[in-house]
Order: structure tokens, then C-alpha cells, then sequence
């Protein structure tokens, strides 16, 4: 009750029934479509790969639909009101590298692959330690991922469903989780992408919907906009300005160069992204799904910019940050100012519907490489039946959903935003070295991929680790900013938050450096044939007709 | 190995239509299109980078009204990524199909010489 009073007394919330009740129609329809889609999730393909029946608009807007995640739509339009410029330059990271997947990695992948992304590693190389060690850095970055998104949900709930306390935070992360499992198990990869694409519809109609709103008022003048959103900020118009959050000193912008560099390589590296090439039936559809999820996430995130300065201009970053949820409920609040408690409630509602759809795609992502990679090729080697490996997908769907809710309810106090850039950082030093040197370098071989995957993997975790984002980062105010709160606890010896600068360098360097030393010969007739498929698209798997 | 390769079905190995000529001008095509593109908008990304870390007065320097270098240099980050995405795509689909078609097509019939 003391709890409830002091939210009441800081920011009036909106109606949290009326909340709740436009997320409950989200989840019935699409509970009902994910019913729908589990009459054809039985096979593998059907059930990793949607039959590959996708179009590539359709399939376009779904990869929109599980990139924008909370920490898009939430996380950059809060810190674009908070910190002004410095939110943008994140946004343009997350665009750019768009194009990494689109010219190096989307087509040839989906030529080379069947499910998942040790498919297209283990290719030309030795089977089972690649295999194992592409799948050990899928389950890694999806568990990274999952936690952010899970621990996000519980911060959530404070603001924009009015439920307070640890239990009722508890709960919810526990529904979110509960949800996604019946998605991931009923639907299949069917199932997750209508959620995906009817989520990226309702979250990209309302973002348009609060940008034209904030518009208008200022004569659709973007000048007028920055200058009274200036006005309103305590920074004044250093908030026009990069730099404000990042700049501090030296090491703050190395820092800030080193996330640069692993937003921009992190992209084409993230698996349940990487999947979603296989629903579409040939490369030139994963292309047009590129090109389709360039344009949606693009304008995406100009509305953000709108966004961002508009929750600067008429809530104010003082008013941001004394909310429940911090940062987080600059875009929440913004509704609310702008629409009142209706449209706060279908902001809220999108905002649950993004997190509930992001963490059913890591899921399918997950349970998929286990399945598929760790179980039937590695433990079973290859002899297993289909029906099996679909039953196995199944049942680790829930092992990984429980895993989320655990973990998310550990993490739910946690500063969440470091989870998203080491899942982005061990991506692009793990995942994408391998990925360019199996597709464009003859000689690559056995031990520059494994030294590649497991030197990315384990430096980047490495110096998370031993980074202020784990221990000894403190505030002004004498409080921790580390995942560790106690103050007293430091073992903090590398200086930046982010890794990617030092770990995807060596990660390329691990590469070569493996290849070169290795006697392995290169299995010419393996790379041939991976090479001519990749480009002609020969041989690629096709599309299942019901 | 558990995927069963796709065999050309003809005479000719993946080997035969990886030294082919037609192959090798395919491939030689598709690199000499898509690496300098990638380098061309990486350094045109991390000229932006480093110059909102280190040259930031620069990217304060008014415009138009409040709009200042950096916002356009950031707004520019997005049309050069619409443009390069449309300028790839229309490439792909006029130049590089119906190339790597004729190709496939060939090799599942098994006519590459």
C-alpha cells in the first residue's frame, strides 16, 4: 500500500485494468493463430523452418517484428530523452549493420543451410566440434538475449500494469514466459512469426501514431521540435550535441567506439535473426526480406528520434527518470501525455506484446540449435529421425522458457541494457568472423573456426566479467551502476564497458591465426560444392508444399 | 554429414562448375559488387562514429535553425542505407539472377561445361 501511494504520488500511471485488458486481446488472438499454425508444425521443416513458405515481405517484416525489441522501442526512445543525440547514434548502429546481413550474409546463407547457423559453419569443416562449438555460442547469445528481455519484462510491470512489489513482478515474468513456451511449442516457427509480424504492424502503427501527434504540434517542424525539446532539458542544447552520455573522457568514448563497432558487426551474427532466413523458399526471397526489414526498421527508428525528443519536449528527463521503470517509460509517458490513459494503454500493450514476441524467437532459436545441433547430430551423430529431433525442440522450448523465467526473475533488478550489448559483442566476435571466413576464405579450416568461435566467445564474456559493467562502476551519487551493488566488491581491471573492440579483432585474428598453423587439408569438394551453392543458389532446400 | 548433398545430376562435379568460366566471372561479379560496397558504407559509418566521439564541435555547427551537422550527418547514415539497400537489390535482380539461374538451372540439368 506504502509502495502504491508513493507511485501514485510520482507519476499517475493510467488505468492498469484497461492495460491489461488490451494485452489480453493481443494474446487471444494471437493464441488463436498459433492454434491455427500447429496443425502444420509437425515436421522439422515445418516446425524449425514455417515449411519455408513465407514470402519475403511477410518474412521481412517479421525479422523487423523480432529486432525491434523493447530495448529499440523502449530502451532508445528513453535514451534519446534522456541523453538526446547520444539515443540516436545507438539507433544508427542497430540500421547500419543491417547491411553486413543484407551484401555478405543473408542469400548465401540461406543457400548453404537447412535449420540453423552450425549448418552453414560445419559445412565444409569437421562436423562435431564446430557444430558443437557454433551451437555452444548460439545458446550463449540467446540466453543473453532472453535474460534482458525477461528481466526488462519484470521493470515493466511497475509502470504499466500498476503491479507492484517482487511477487506481483514475479508473476508476471512467469506469464511472459509461461506464453511464450505455448507460442514456441503449439505454433512452431509458423506460429512465432505471425506473432512476429503482428507485432512489428501494432508496434510500428502506434510509434507512426505518436510521431505525427508530436509533429503536428509543432508545425511537422523537426527545428522547432529540438529547440523546445532543448528548452525543457537541464543540459540545454548539449542534448543536440553527441557526446553527453558518452563523453565524459577518453576511456568513455573508446568505450563508446567499441559498442559502435559491435552494434554494427553484431547484426548479421544474431541466430534467431539468422534463422528466419530459412522460412522463406529461396535466396532471392531472403533478400527481398532484407531489403523489407531495412525499410521497416529504418523508419522505426526515425519515429524514435520524433519520439525521443518529443518525451524530452513535453515529459521532461527530470519526470522520466523519478518514474518507476527510469528510462524505460519515456515512450509510456509520452502516450500518456499525448493520449491519455487509451493510448498509454495500447503503448503498454505493445510494449508487452514486443517482449513476448522477441523472447518466442529466441526461444525457437534456442530449442532449435539444441535440438538440431547439440542432440541429433552431436550426442545422436546423424541418427536420429526428423519426428524425434521436432519432439526434442519441443521439450527443450520448455527447458530454455524455465530457464528465462528463472533467470529473468534473478535479473529483474539488474541493469539490463550491458545484457543486450554482450549478446550483440559475442555475436559479432563469435558468431560473424566464422561465418565471412567459412563462405569467402578457401583455406579456412577446423581450428580457425573452433580458436574463432571459442576465442570470441570466451574474451568477450572475459572481459565483461572483469569490466565496470559487472563491478566498481559508481554513480555521482555514491551508487553502484554494476550488476555487483555492493560498492566494496571491485575486481574491475579492464576499463571499458564494452568488449567488442578488443574481442572481434581477435576473434578475425584467432581465425587466420588457427587456419595458418593448422595441417588440415582443404576439402576441396566439400568447398566446392558450398561455394557454387551459396552463389547459384543450387541445391538450396525448397519450399514444402501441404 | 547428415544433408545429403544435391548431386548435379549429370556428368560435371561441383568441382567442373567451380572452375568453369561462367562460375568464376559469377563469383568474380558478385565480389567485385558487394566488398567495395561493404567497405564504402563501414568507412562512411565510422567516419560518423569517430567524428561524433572526437569532433564534436564540428558536428554542433548550426544549420538549419536547431539542426545541426551531426543530426544531418545521422540522417544521412539512414538515406545511405536505403540507397545502397535499393541500389543492391536492383543490381542483384537485374545483373546477378538471371546469371546465377541460368547457372543453377544448368547444373541441376547437368549441361555445365
Amino acid at each position: 500500500m506504502k509502495a502504491f501511494l508513493a507511485a501514485a504520488a510520482t507519476e499517475d500511471i493510467g488505468e492498469p485494468a484497461l492495460n491489461i485488458a488490451i494485452f489480453a486481446v493481443f494474446v487471444v488472438i494471437t493464441l488463436l493463430i498459433v492454434l491455427r499454425a500447429s496443425r502444420t508444425s509437425r515436421t522439422a521443416t515445418q516446425y524449425y523452418a514455417a515449411s519455408r513458405a513465407f514470402d519475403g515481405r511477410q518474412n521481412g517484416v517479421a525479422i523487423s517484428g523480432d529486432y525491434l525489441s523493447a530495448a529499440s522501442f523502449l530502451g532508445i526512445a528513453g535514451a534519446i530523452a534522456i541523453y538526446g543525440y547520444d539515443g540516436f547514434l545507438y539507433s544508427i548502429g542497430f540500421l547500419v549493420a543491417w547491411l553486413v546481413a543484407l551484401l555478405l550474409v543473408a542469400e548465401l546463407l540461406r543457400n548453404t543451410g537447412r535449420f540453423t547457423l552450425a549448418d552453414v559453419l560445419s559445412f565444409r569443416l569437421r562436423n562435431t566440434p564446430v557444430r558443437t562449438a557454433a551451437a555452444i555460442s548460439t545458446l550463449c547469445v540467446s540466453f543473453f538475449y532472453l535474460l534482458a528481455q525477461m528481466a526488462g519484462a519484470g521493470g515493466l510491470v511497475n509502470l504499466l500494469l500498476g503491479v507492484e512489489g517482487s511477487t506481483g513482478q514475479n508473476i508476471t515474468i512467469a506469464i511472459v514466459g509461461i506464453l511464450m513456451i505455448v507460442y514456441v511449442m503449439v505454433g512452431g516457427m509458423k506460429g512465432t512469426t505471425w506473432v512476429q509480424i503482428i507485432k512489428a504492424i501494432l508496434l510500428i502503427a502506434g510509434a507512426a501514431l505518436m510521431t505525427v501527434w508530436v509533429l503536428a504540434q509543432e508545425g511537422f517542424n523537426l527545428s522547432a521540435l529540438l529547440g523546445d525539446a532543448a528548452a525543457n532539458a537541464p543540459k540545454g542544447e548539449a542534448v543536440l550535441e553527441p557526446m553527453l552520455q558518452y563523453g565524459l573522457n577518453d576511456t568513455s568514448k573508446i568505450n563508446f567506439i567499441s559498442l559502435a563497432l559491435a552494434l554494427v558487426l553484431g547484426t548479421a551474427g544474431l541466430p534467431h535473426v539468422l534463422m528466419r532466413f530459412y522460412t522463406v523458399p529461396s535466396s532471392k526471397e531472403a533478400r527481398r526480406s532484407v531489403v523489407w526489414a531495412i525499410w521497416v526498421i529504418g523508419i522505426f527508428y526515425l519515429f524514435t528520434l520524433v519520439l525521443g525528443y518529443g518525451a524530452m519536449k513535453l515529459v521532461g528527463p527530470e519526470r522520466i527518470l523519478a518514474a518507476p521503470g527510469k528510462q524505460n517509460s519515456a515512450a509510456p509517458l509520452l502516450a500518456y501525455e499525448l493520449g491519455g490513459t487509451l493510448l498509454l494503454g495500447i503503448i503498454a500493450a505493445v510494449a508487452f506484446a514486443t517482449i513476448l514476441a522477441v523472447v518466442a524467437g529466441l526461444t525457437i532459436a534456442a530449442s532449435a540449435s539444441f535440438a538440431h545441433d547439440v542432440y541429433s547430430h552431436v550426442i545422436k551423430k546423424g541418427q536420429m529421425n526428423a519426428d524425434d529431433e521436432v519432439r526434442v525442440a519441443r521439450r527443450t522450448a520448455i527447458v530454455i522458457g524455465a530457464v528465462a523465467i528463472l533467470g529473468g526473475i534473478f535479473a529483474k533488478d539488474q541493469n539490463i541494457a550491458f545484457l543486450v550489448a554482450l549478446a550483440f559483442a559475442v555475436a559479432a566476435s563469435a558468431n560473424l568472423p566464422t561465418i565471412l571466413y567459412s563462405l569467402f576464405w578457401r583455406r579456412f579450416n577446423t581450428r580457425g573456426a573452433l580458436w574463432s568461435i571459442y576465442g570470441g566467445l570466451i574474451s568477450a564474456i572475459f572481459l565483461i566479467v572483469f569490466s565496470p559493467t559487472v563491478s566498481g562502476k559508481v554513480g555521482p551519487d555514491g551508487a553502484s551502476l554494476s550488476m555487483i551493488k555492493d560498492t566494496s566488491i571491485d575486481f574491475h581491471w579492464f576499463p571499458l564497458e564494452n568488449p567488442g573492440i578488443i574481442s572481434i579483432p581477435l576473434a578475425f585474428f584467432l581465425g587466420w591465426l588457427g587456419t595458418v598453423t593448422s595441417r588440415e587439408p582443404v576439402d576441396a569438394t566439400r568447398f566446392a560444392e558450398m561455394e557454387v551453392r551459396s552463389l547459384t543458389g543450387a541445391g538450396a532446400e525448397k519450399a514444402v508444399q501441404h | 554429414m547428415s544433408t545429403t548433398p544435391t548431386r548435379p545430376s549429370g556428368g560435371s562435379t561441383y568441382e567442373e562448375v567451380q572452375s568453369s568460366a561462367e562460375f568464376t566471372e559469377l563469383r568474380r561479379r558478385f565480389r567485385r559488387f558487394v566488398f567495395p560496397m561493404t567497405a564504402l558504407f563501414l568507412a562512411w559509418y565510422f567516419l560518423y562514429v569517430i567524428l561524433a566521439a572526437y569532433a564534436t564541435d564540428f558536428m554542433a555547427t548550426k544549420v538549419l535553425g536547431n539542426i545541426n551537422v551531426g543530426i544531418i550527418f545521422g540522417l544521412l547514415q539512414f538515406v545511405s542505407t536505403f540507397a545502397i539497400t535499393m541500389i543492391y537489390a536492383r543490381w542483384a535482380d537485374r545483373e546477378f539472377d538471371p546469371t546465377a539461374e541460368r547457372l543453377r538451372d544448368h547444373i541441376e540439368a547437368g549441361e555445365v561445361q
